[in-house]
Formats: C-alpha cells, sequence, structure tokens
C-alpha cells in the first residue's frame, strides 16, 4: 500500500513540477524545442517513471532513482569557477580545446575547439534561437515521445545541450572531445539535450566523457539524436566515470543513409546506475553499424545496455559486442532487439552479449531479442555469463605467474575484444590502461579534479 | 630432488593413485609408462598442483621441501615445470606478454632483476631458433589456433625459456608426427643438465628412441608395478601392456 502511495506521489510530483516551472521552461526557449513540450510531458505522464512492469525496463527500475529531492535547473546559471582549471582531462587530448558541459547546459566560457570551415559545435538553446531551420529538420524526430517516458521527459524539460553540425563532404580529421560534468551544490536533476547531424559524405570521430566532480546524488537524463547522411561515417565514443551516487541515463539514436558507417563505443568504467538506450535506425542501403559495449562494475552498481537496431532497408550490416565484469552484488543487464523489416534482404544482423560473473552475487540479465519479417537474411545472436576459465587460470598458474595477477590477466583478455575496437590509438591506449587499474581495484580516475573530493 | 612416498590421490571421490613410491635425482630422466586410465596423467597433474586432485595420504618432497603445501605457481617458481597434455587456449592474453610476465615473475620470486622488453625479446629469439617457433605463433594469443603439435612444441618452447629444474612431460608425443617428435626432443635433449631432471610420461615407446631414459616405470592401476632401465620400454613395446596385466594377474 505504501509503496502504492508513494509511486503515486512521484508521477504527481512530477506533473506539479512540470506546472510550476513551465514558464521557465519556455522562456528563452525556441519554438523548435517549445513545440513539443506539453505533447511530451503528456506522453510521460501517460508512461509513467519507468519500473520493471515496462517491458523495455524490465531489468531497471528507475523509480527509487526519481525519488530524492533534487534540484532542477531549468535556465542557464553562471558558473563562476573556470571549469577549464577545475577539470583536467587525463585522456591525451586529442583536438586543441575540450569543449564542456555542465550539469547539461553547454559551458560557455568554452574555449573553440580547431574546427574546418562550415563545421558548428556550440549550444543548442542559443543555435535553436538563431538558427531555427538548422535543426527543425531533425529535433525530436527520431527520439519519439511516446516510445519512451525518459525520452518525453527531456523533451518536456530540454533547454540545451550541444549542436553539432558537419556539413558535406567535410572531414574533421582530429577527434572532437566534449566531457560531460556535473557539478553543484544540492542533489541535481540534470537534463541534456543533443544533436549531431553528419550531412552526407562527412566525416568525424567524437569523444564524449561523463563525469561527476562532486559527492553530490546525481540524475543524468539526456537524449541525442544523431543523423548521418549518405556515405558519411561517424565515431562516438563514449566514456562513463562517474561515483555511485550518480544515475546516468543516456538514450541515443542514430538514423544512417544509404552507404554510411556509424560506430559506438561505450565503456561504463564507473556509475552508481547506468543505463544506456541506443537504437539505431538503417534508412539507406549498404550501410553498416557497430555497437561495441563493456562495463566493469563492482559493490551494487547497475549497468543495462538496451539496444534497438531497425534495418529497414536492404543490404545493410550491423555488429553488436557487449562484454560486462561484474564483481561483488553488483548487477547487469542487456537486452538487444534486431528487427529485420519486409524490404530488408539481404542483411546482415549479428550480436554477441559475453558476460564474467567474479563473485556469485554479481547477477546478470540478458536478452537477445530477434524480430525478422524478411526472407534472405543472415541473422545470429549469442550469449553467455559464466566465470573465469579454471583451466585457464590453472595455466597461467602452473606457469610461476600469481592468481590475483593471472585473474587480471585473463579479465583483461576478456575485454580485450572490445578495447581493441577502439580506432583511436591513444584513446585505446588510455583505455587500456584504465580498463587494468580498474579491474585491479584501483581507483580508475581518467581525470584530474580540483576538488579532491573521493568521486 | 624429488621424493614421492606412499601417495594416494582421488578425483571426484574416485582413487586414481593408490600408493605411489618413486625418487628423482639431479641430471636423471624417468620415463612414466602405461596404459590409458592408469593414472599418468593425474600424477603429473598432482605434482604441478592441480586443485581437484585431491591428495588422500602421502608426501611429496620437492628439493627439501613439502611440495604439497606449495600453490601452483609456487612450484613453477621453485623450477617446476609441467608440459600440458591438453594445453588450454587463452584468447585474448597475447603471447609475447604471457611469457614475459610468467619469466619475470619468477625471477622476482627468485629475487632477481626483471627483463625489460628488449631483454626479454632477445632473449626470447635465442630460444624460439632452439624448438623451430615461428613468429607467427608468439604473434597470437596463448594457444590460439595453434596445430596440436604447435601447442605440444610451445610447451617445449616455454620449457627452454623457464629452464626448470623439474620437468614434466605428460604426452607430449602424443598427436606429434615424426619430424616435430624429433624438434621435442631436441629441445628436451639440449636442455639437459646434471642440475636438473624430467619425467617424461607417455603411453607409447616412441618418444623414448629420441629422450633415452635413465630408468623406467610402469604405472598400472594407480601403482608403479614395474621399474627397470631403458631395456623396459623396449620390451613393453614387444609385448604390450597385456604383459605387464597378466603378470599382475598372476
Amino acid at each position: 500500500m505504501s509503496v502504492l502511495v508513494e509511486k503515486a506521489d512521484l508521477s504527481l510530483k512530477y506533473t506539479g513540477h512540470y506546472n510550476e516551472v513551465k514558464d521557465l521552461l519556455f522562456e528563452g526557449s525556441s519554438h523548435v524545442l517549445n513545440a513539443q513540450r506539453n505533447k511530451a510531458f503528456q506522453d510521460f505522464v501517460m508512461q509513467g517513471i519507468p519500473t520493471r512492469k515496462n517491458e523495455n525496463y524490465k531489468y531497471t527500475n528507475l523509480q527509487p532513482q526519481f525519488l530524492p529531492e533534487y534540484k532542477f535547473i531549468h535556465q542557464r546559471e553562471e558558473v563562476e569557477a573556470d571549469l577549464n582549471e577545475v577539470f583536467r582531462c587525463d585522456v591525451p587530448q586529442l583536438n586543441t580545446h575540450l569543449t564542456l558541459l555542465i550539469n547539461g547546459w553547454y559551458y560557455q566560457k568554452n574555449k573553440e575547439a580547431e574546427l574546418p570551415e562550415g563545421v558548428i559545435l556550440g549550444s543548442l538553446e542559443e543555435i535553436a534561437n538563431t538558427n531555427p531551420e538548422l535543426i527543425e529538420k531533425y529535433y525530436a524526430q527520431i527520439a519519439k515521445t511516446e516510445e519512451d517516458p525518459l525520452v518525453a521527459l527531456n523533451t518536456a524539460f530540454a533547454k540545451d545541450g550541444y549542436f553539432l553540425y558537419v556539413p558535406k563532404n567535410v572531414t574533421i580529421e582530429k577527434p572532437l572531445q566534449l566531457i560531460n560534468l556535473l557539478q553543484s551544490n544540492k542533489d541535481t536533476f540534470a537534463t541534456q539535450r543533443n544533436l549531431i547531424v553528419v550531412e552526407s559524405g562527412a566525416s568525424l570521430q567524437l569523444l564524449l566523457c561523463n563525469h561527476t566532480l562532486d559527492l553530490n546524488t546525481y540524475l543524468s537524463n539526456s537524449v541525442t539524436e544523431i543523423f548521418v547522411g549518405e556515405n558519411a561515417h561517424f565515431d562516438y565514443y563514449t566514456l562513463q566515470n562517474e561515483h555511485n551516487k550518480a544515475t546516468s541515463l543516456n538514450s541515443v539514436f542514430i538514423q544512417q543513409e544509404r552507404d554510411s558507417t556509424a560506430t559506438t563505443h561505450t565503456s561504463s568504467l564507473h556509475g552508481g546506475l547506468i543505463r544506456n538506450n541506443l537504437k539505431f535506425i538503417l534508412n539507406g542501403e549498404n550501410a553498416e553499424s557497430n555497437m561495441y559495449g563493456m562495463s566493469f562494475i563492482d559493490k551494487k552498481q547497475h549497468v543495462d545496455n538496451f539496444t534497438q537496431v531497425i534495418h529497414a532497408q536492404p543490404h545493410c550490416q550491423s555488429n553488436q559486442l557487449y562484454k560486462n565484469v561484474l564483481n561483488d552484488q553488483s548487477t547487469g543487464a542487456f537486452a538487444g532487439r534486431i528487427h529485420v523489416m519486409r524490404d530488408a534482404q539481404k542483411t546482415n544482423a549479428f550480436q554477441r552479449n559475453n558476460n564474467l560473473l567474479l563473485t556469485d552475487a554479481a547477477t546478470m540479465q540478458t536478452k537477445p531479442q530477434l524480430i525478422i519479417d524478411a526472407d534472405d537474411v543472415k541473422c545470429s545472436h549469442g550469449a553467455t555469463v559464466g566465470q573465469i576459465d579454471e583451466e585457464a587460470l590453472f595455466y597461467l598458474r602452473a606457469r610461476g605467474i600469481g592468481e590475483d595477477k593471472a585473474r587480471l590477466m585473463m579479465m583483461n583478455a576478456f575485454a580485450h575484444e572490445v578495447v581493441q575496437e577502439i580506432k583511436i590509438e591513444a584513446l585505446r591506449e588510455r583505455i587500456d590502461d584504465l580498463v587494468d587499474k580498474r579491474l585491479k581495484g584501483e581507483v580508475a580516475r581518467c581525470h584530474e579534479c580540483a576538488y579532491n573530493c573521493e568521486c | 630432488m624429488l621424493i614421492i612416498k606412499d601417495l594416494y590421490v582421488s578425483v571426484e571421490g574416485m582413487e586414481i593413485l593408490k600408493g605411489i613410491n618413486l625418487k628423482v635425482k639431479p641430471g636423471e630422466i624417468h620415463a612414466i609408462m602405461g596404459p590409458n586410465g592408469s593414472g599418468k596423467s593425474t600424477l603429473a597433474n598432482v605434482l604441478a598442483g592441480k586443485e581437484e586432485y585431491e591428495v588422500t595420504s602421502g608426501e611429496v618432497t620437492y628439493t627439501g621441501e613439502d611440495l604439497l603445501e606449495m600453490s601452483p605457481e609456487d612450484r613453477a617458481r621453485e623450477g617446476l615445470f609441467l608440459s600440458f597434455q591438453y594445453p588450454v587456449e587463452i584468447p585474448g592474453v597475447p603471447m609475447v606478454n604471457f611469457l614475459k610476465t610468467s619469466i619475470n615473475e619468477q625471477r622476482k620470486y627468485r629475487g632477481q632483476e626483471e627483463l625489460t622488453a628488449g631483454e626479454f625479446l632477445k632473449y626470447m629469439r635465442e630460444k624460439m631458433e632452439l624448438v623451430d617457433m615461428h613468429t607467427k605463433l608468439t604473434n597470437r594469443s596463448v594457444n590460439e589456433g595453434f596445430s596440436g603439435g604447435e601447442k605440444k612444441k610451445n610447451e617445449i618452447f616455454q620449457m627452454a625459456l623457464l629452464e626448470p629444474k623439474l620437468a614434466i612431460l605428460d604426452e607430449t608425443d602424443s598427436g606429434l608426427d615424426i619430424d616435430a617428435l624429433k624438434t621435442v626432443a631436441r629441445g628436451v635433449n639440449t636442455l639437459r643438465s646434471p642440475e636438473n631432471a624430467t619425467i617424461v610420461v607417455t603411453h607409447y615407446q616412441r618418444l623414448l628412441d629420441y629422450i633415452i631414459p635413465d630408468y623406467v616405470h610402469v604405472l598400472y592401476q594407480g601403482k608403479i608395478v614395474k621399474s627397470a632401465g631403458k631395456e623396459l620400454a623396449l620390451e613393453l613395446e614387444e609385448k604390450g601392456y597385456d604383459w605387464i596385466k597378466k603378470e599382475m594377474a598372476v
């Protein structure tokens, strides 16, 4: 009974909040964003905060995460500290300047990254106001509010995030680095809305890092829509490194046109609760999608990767490889849905999820799902949940390698298959090193924080 | 160097070794022969420290110490080497990393300086020649995609790198063609010295044409039922294991 009341209260709380802050949300925002708000919020109310009853959230109940009294940031706040001083990225800098976002908002004192002519990288709020025509065509087109409550809530609250536009045939040689920072004086709910448009023939690599800079409780709900044009190439790397009191909800939608290639690579190194929603829509022939993910979790951490691949056109290929290493009482989930539509003949779709449980208390749920409406396709999926191979462990020990070190070698070997898919060499080496540290139980911090908190 | 006294070993409640006695001195080569299921591999594995094997009674002294009390890694660091009958494939662990870690862990244990990457590679190349090890194999993950013969060769290659005091070769000859057999034997013979000893566990006499043993022991139903010089191997080859079985029945 009390649980029911709590749930009802929780929904009412968010409804009350929305009505209360509505004016703030509409104020200063482009009509492009505002046009979606009310419907989006209705869609959120209809679907509610995800619990296990929602089939797509079967392994992740988000109610407890929505319960705390959060501070919401519906209007741009002045950031006093110079974040470039507070935060130092230890990943070798790939571009001259890092682009920072704080609590979901584009940082105003960002130094400009080195970009070829015509490329736009900036605040979504600002660009939606000054050049709505750049955004209108794409905004809320593939992130559908009626299909997911987190997308709905994000669209209702969306004010800012980043907008990245790469015009036709432009290649950005150096990878771009975007850093999402969470830093506040209270427990905070962050909303971030991003849009990436990679026009035909364009190409770039993007590295996105998520960090917490203090010990407050955080919930961040981000939605990113990505459009990859004909014959364009886009690599999207994510490094998740937040503390145990952070809930990181990330929904990424990628629509690809013919002959394009898009790759996502997600490394979940640390975080309290991580839910990654990833949806690929193969909307043109001969497109290729790659999804790689790995997580290393311990204590009571929870990581849930939920992928959907829609093969809407023939002659496309999709590959998925997700690996998780779970220690202590951590819990993980992977659900991957591949939908091959009627016209998508000659589709090749592969999916694999391998999991390593280091203790009896750690648990992993894995659910592959194939929906095939075409008849000439090649699809496969496979999942394993297991422990460290004892035979291999003995082999290493019989050569004089101590048990701990042998285990570490085996865990690194397990992760290696995903690490090696990182095509940026400096990043691959750094992540290799971070994974090694993480597996050794050392703090695998990939950044320096001037606050010196234990986060 | 190695003294086994009245050793009884069970696996999953089944008694496999029923009172083994064996003494191995430095410089000696012992062959342990016997029909399938006689307990040869159990003996090899229990000496290397495999945990599923339960020693129910008896003792094993290695260089004056209680071997059974030592972890598998410490046994290796003390110079005991098992050439596996079925070497495992370990995808994702590169051969070079594995070998370097193995050597340096052992050096560290003995208070020696660890080899640098350069020193290690030089040392590795020397030993590769000895057993005709190809770089196409050392560039892979441990045993990954190796043929049966390549896996066995890899075992002897590791033995050459680690220079053990006591090497136990568990069916190293099985699945080898004659050229590979000769290569493996050459490796073993080159590494032979008055300070180290070898136990060759084998079903067939064939390998003993190339690695000449000082002693041959016949293991049957968990016991050493016959011990003699190298001529015993030939006799076994000629008369077959049925001869032993019949003799035992009498």
